[in-house]
């Protein structure tokens, strides 16, 4: 932090004999004097650093241990999202959003689907079952993203027990990806049209036991943070945002709920079966770092009681619409029908065609308003398509946020905003 | 209120600014405006409070390198009073700048200076023009249709000089595009096939574009 003006007021007569311009000016003109800044400095935060949740270059201007002035350098993780999905079908575009947000990939793949199922004008079609799965999934994932956020951020603070704990919780989550997609993080399940397979026997009992020791877990963890004193001067009065400025900011989900808005997409816009669940939304009163972590604990509670209520609503039905123009046909019937065959082929060669249209389809992602800014043009590609991402907007914040703070509350802010590199960067 | 009520009275409130306002699909509100009219109408969408947009959710371009101003500039608005969104079009060309909504919202900034290092459109009055998203030095406008998909630099780490270096991207195999629009998909009547076709769309035989 301020090492190096340290160095130069604390350096001893050693010090100074191997400087040579001290060396030199101390031997020749006594009169010459050496002026060092020791007030105001940069510092180069990142863009390796485990406190920047991935590779964020923040620039620092500080003025002694007080931030003046905050620059994020984002876009290192920058990998052309949005122009690699204009070269590819909407079927192989899909991958790329689990990507975006690896912290909570199927909450990405939402806002794609129901974009795409929008301008595809099936979003009335698709089966019961396969929205009560994505629901229950959407929900899981949030729990997952809220688990690594809330532990990684103590573990900024100072505290490591959580994040081992958590850790653990979210592996059980990751197994349940694994289960219905194959994969532990970049899951591809879910599909315009329903998701890619169903639920493999005995998951939703697996889903039904986690669900229930989850509880305790939570109240474990709680027991380590909310009261606890370290933690409460790391990130009590930090980093206070207000409504007002949380509204001109863009904050969107947890953000903007810990400074007062009870605002959420899942209540006031709902999509997919959210209008059927019942759950209440936790809001904030201060808008500071604490805040924003009791609104995230508080969050996961609410989630796991839509798991549940999604669990006790899954009847046995199709996950996927029946028409094979949009999802492929059963390999069953592909052995035996010519027509399956085409539909297969042309699906997995040439996709489908999107009628031509543009639409901005958001969902509540566990960071906040996740949004896709579609363009189609009539053929198999999206002519263009934009990421609303919700990280995006609160790190820009980060400048407003950490202006007169200590260097070291920097970190719990970047922590409290749950900035993942995936989705801002794109 | 409906969408297309609210579209009506915008266009009445501004006047000439807005050019046409549109339901997408029936669903989404969409208004055309001028880049005169740009930074009036936005002003209005977030201060009158009848219509009380608060939040900028999203500001990003579009490139349409047929037309004569290349260029859209889509915002996507969010009234939290009123639980209501609205997108704002406003077209513009390599030159022109549009003005900048920084003033009115501070997270302008980031989406604006997005949009001009990925399309190069320009923002009069935003005070911080660099890129945001690609290297530092970086030239060209990636998002652009007429940048390609490989870009022109690739880098790598190089061992006798110890550093990375940038070079003019060698591929191995070419950049393959694939044209997925056979002209039996966009041809729905074959010549001399038009009576055929006639009665089968009176018996609702044939699946016309969805």
């Amino acid at each position: 932090m301020s090492g190096s003006s340290s160095m130069a007021s604390e350096a001893g007569p050693l010090a100074a004999a191997s400087d040579p311009i001290a060396f030199t000016s101390a031997t020749g003109d006594s009169a010459q004097t050496r002026t060092v800044e020791v007030d105001s400095h940069h510092i180069n935060f990142g863009p390796q650093h485990p406190a920047a949740h991935g590779v964020l270059r923040l620039i620092l201007e500080m003025k002694g241990e007080v931030v003046e002035r905050a620059d994020p350098h984002i876009g290192l993780l920058h990998r052309g999202t949005e122009k690699l999905m204009e070269y590819k079908t909407y079927l192989q575009a899909m991958p790329y959003m689990d990507r975006l947000d690896y912290v909570s990939p199927m909450c990405m793949e939402h806002s794609f689907v129901l974009a795409v199922e929008k301008l595809l004008g099936i979003e009335k079609d698709i089966p019961e079952r396969a929205r009560w799965i994505r629901t229950m999934f959407a929900e899981l994932t949030r729990i997952a993203n809220h688990l690594l956020n809330v532990t990684t951020y103590a573990l900024d603070v100072g505290a490591i027990t959580p994040s081992l704990w958590g850790f653990e919780q979210r592996e059980y989550l990751l197994e349940f990806y694994e289960a219905v997609g194959g994969s532990h993080y970049h899951v591809n399940y879910f599909r315009a049209g329903g998701v890619s397979r169903d639920l493999p026997a005995g998951l939703e009992d697996k889903i039904a036991k986690w669900a229930a020791q989850f509880p305790a877990f939570l109240d474990e963890l709680e027991g380590l943070l909310t009261e606890n004193r370290i933690f409460k001067q790391r990130t009590v009065d930090i980093g206070v945002m207000t409504a007002e400025q949380a509204m001109a900011w863009g904050f969107s989900g947890p953000c903007l709920r810990a400074s007062g808005c009870a605002w959420d997409l899942r209540k006031q816009q709902p999509y997919e079966m959210y209008d059927r669940v019942e759950f209440d939304v936790p809001v904030g009163v201060h808008g500071d770092c604490y805040d924003r972590y009791l609104v995230r604990m508080q969050e996961m509670r609410q989630s796991l009681r839509i798991v549940e209520q999604c669990l006790n609503a899954i009847k046995p039905g199709p996950v996927k619409i029946q028409d094979h123009k949009i999802v492929p046909p059963k390999r069953v019937e592909m052995k035996r029908s010519m027509e399956s065959l085409i539909h297969h082929f042309k699906l997995y060669t040439e996709g489908y065609h999107v009628p031509a249209g543009t639409t901005y389809t958001v969902t509540e992602a566990p960071k906040g308003e996740f949004g896709v800014y579609m363009v189609a043009d009539g053929t198999n590609r999206p002519y263009r398509v934009k990421i609303r991402a919700p990280g995006f907007a609160h790190l820009q914040a980060m400048e407003a946020l950490s202006k007169g703070h200590m260097l070291a509350d920097a970190v719990s802010i970047i922590g409290s905003l749950d900035i993942v590199f995936g989705e801002i960067d794109r | 209120m409906t969408l297309a009520d609210l579209g009506a009275d915008i266009a009445a409130a501004a006047g000439p600014a807005v050019q046409e306002a549109v339901l997408d699909r029936g669903q989404e509100l969409v208004l055309r405006v001028t880049r005169e009219g740009w930074l009036p109408v936005m002003k209005l969408l977030r201060d009158d409070p009848r219509l009380a947009f608060e939040q900028l959710m999203d500001l990003c371009g579009v490139d349409y390198p047929e037309r004569a101003e290349r260029f859209e500039v889509v915002a996507n608005l969010l009234s939290l009073t009123h639980n209501r969104r609205i997108r704002v079009v406003v077209p513009t060309d390599e030159q022109t700048p549009v003005p900048s909504l920084s003033g009115l919202w501070p997270t302008a900034t980031w989406y604006e200076r997005e949009a001009w290092d990925m399309y190069g459109i320009l923002f009069e009055g935003l005070s911080d023009m660099r890129r945001l998203l690609t290297d530092y030095g970086f030239e060209g406008h990636p998002l652009r249709k007429d940048f390609p998909l490989t870009g022109h630099v690739e880098v790598r780490y190089d061992e006798s000089r110890k550093q990375v270096v940038y070079e003019p991207v060698a591929l191995t195999q070419d950049f393959r595009n694939f044209d997925f629009l056979s002209p039996w998909e966009g041809m729905t009547t074959l010549p001399g096939d038009e009576k055929v076709h006639l009665t089968r769309a009176e018996r609702g035989q044939i699946e016309g574009p969805r």
